[in-house]
């Protein structure tokens, strides 16, 4: 039997991931499956587990100085009951999973997995989020964009903690997400989208735009976003087939058990142009 | 590990290895058979149980996650007049066929009334999406709820 280590203050769970190099547990809705065993016998770990749920600092939302604050062991249902979570957030939260499952999983969670279908994953790329990795003896903050390498990568060192997201509130007059599954509860996403929008009399002031599960990290694509800023909403209806052009060059969508490339690329373009043109007005 | 909780308003320690499923641990060391096991993967909410008021998959809990908090299975709530409401509304409604999934059902439908005693059609099948049942096709379960939340005015 493996190791188990419940801390309960941040340092001591710091001190445990770097002496023990122990696989840390947030909701454990995820690792609970991949490690499952056959009925009755207790999941399998190779290496120490530590328990995350009774450190404290790591839970609670905060909202201070035009940003918000989430502590990285908050749960999907404790976010989606609070007040000052940006809107594009809620809605993708909203279509996780099931109410039981989402009192358990953690935003952490979905973070550090780095599933290409990670449905936290595309709204927290439209908002700028960015993340705090704690170790016993440092800090640093990045962003989120960057934290996720790849499908089950992030760029986490081995003695750090995910301790908090950070969003900077900002205005959209326009918040739009779509999950595709095969159905409404309990599944997992073919394709997602993410899309914000600021409008001022008429122009596109700001907008953003992240797809999940077309590609190994979420997709966005800020060179594409820069030549619609600034446009005119009306005007923009005719540089729609341009704009979609250069999606599909950097949709790379693969064949799963989920759907196939071509259904995923074919719909993620399909939900764009329903945004540029029905949503943005 | 020694693992304490407060399992149906008893106080309960267990030492055992505390990776073991929540769902074992009531199943065989405290034989609450009413939580049953069918996906193990927290897709079809048979294992629901009540954990601090909240609705969770024990199948997805190690032991030592509900260490210092209450635990309600349907064993702890069958002898509460909410429960009787709900037996009621499901015989009355014709929501019970095999059974199996009934008690994660029930389990559900505590954590919706407990927080919307008057709830639309649609929050019902909101609060019950990840409870799956192959025999009633669902329709009687959702009158059920409605009917239990018309009854019950006042308990929830």
């Amino acid at each position: 039997m493996v190791k188990v280590f419940m801390p309960q203050s941040l340092k001591e769970a710091l001190r445990i991931r770097k002496e023990e190099k122990a696989i840390p547990f947030a909701g454990g809705t995820d690792l609970m499956v991949k490690r499952g065993r056959l009925r009755g016998l207790a999941p399998y770990f190779e290496k120490p587990v530590l328990f995350l749920h009774k450190v404290k600092e790591l839970t609670g939302v905060k909202f201070e100085e035009g940003r918000v604050r989430i502590g990285a062991l908050s749960t999907l249902s404790e976010i989606l009951e609070n007040r000052d979570i940006p809107l594009i957030l809620k809605y993708a939260i909203a279509e996780i999973a099931s109410p039981a499952i989402r009192n358990l999983a953690t935003i952490g969670g979905n973070i550090c997995n780095a599933s290409p279908a990670g449905d936290t994953l595309p709204p927290l790329y439209v908002m700028n989020a960015r993340v705090v990795l704690s170790s016993f003896t440092s800090e640093r903050e990045m962003k989120i964009m960057d934290f996720i390498k790849g499908p089950g990568s992030t760029d986490l060192k081995e003695e750090e903690l995910l301790k908090e997201i950070i969003i900077p509130v900002e205005f959209f007059n326009i918040v739009f997400y779509r999950k595709v599954g095969t159905r409404k509860a309990n599944s997992l996403s073919k394709v997602s989208f993410a899309g914000v929008a600021r409008l001022d009399d008429g122009i596109i002031k700001d907008i953003r735009i992240s797809f999940g599960a077309v590609a190994p990290t979420p997709l966005r694509a800020p060179e594409i976003e820069e030549e619609i800023i600034g446009k005119n909403k009306v005007k923009i209806i005719a540089k729609i087939p341009d704009i979609l052009e250069k999606y599909a060059r950097i949709i790379r969508p693969i064949d799963d058990q989920r759907s196939t490339a071509r259904y995923r690329k074919t719909i993620s373009l399909k939900i764009l142009e329903y945004f540029l043109k029905e949503e943005i007005k | 590990m020694k693992i304490r909780f407060v399992l149906n308003h008893k106080k309960v320690e267990i030492d055992v290895d505390p990776l073991k499923r929540l769902l074992d641990v009531v199943r065989e060391d405290f034989d609450l058979k009413g939580v049953k096991e069918r996906c193990g993967e927290g897709e079809c909410g048979a294992c629901a149980v009540l954990v601090n008021g909240k609705l969770m998959n024990s199948c997805l809990i190690p032991v030592a996650q509900v260490d210092g908090k209450e635990v309600l299975t349907i064993e702890g709530y069958k002898n509460t007049k909410k429960y009787k409401i709900i037996e009621e509304a499901f015989l009355e409604a014709g929501a019970v066929q095999c059974g199996f999934c009934t008690p994660g059902m029930v389990m559900a439908i505590e954590a919706l009334l407990s927080q919307n005693p008057s709830p639309e059609e649609s929050d019902v099948r909101e609060a019950l999406s990840g409870n799956l049942c192959r025999c009633t096709g669902y329709n009687m379960i959702v009158d059920a709820v409605l009917l239990a939340a018309l009854k019950g005015k006042g308990l929830w």
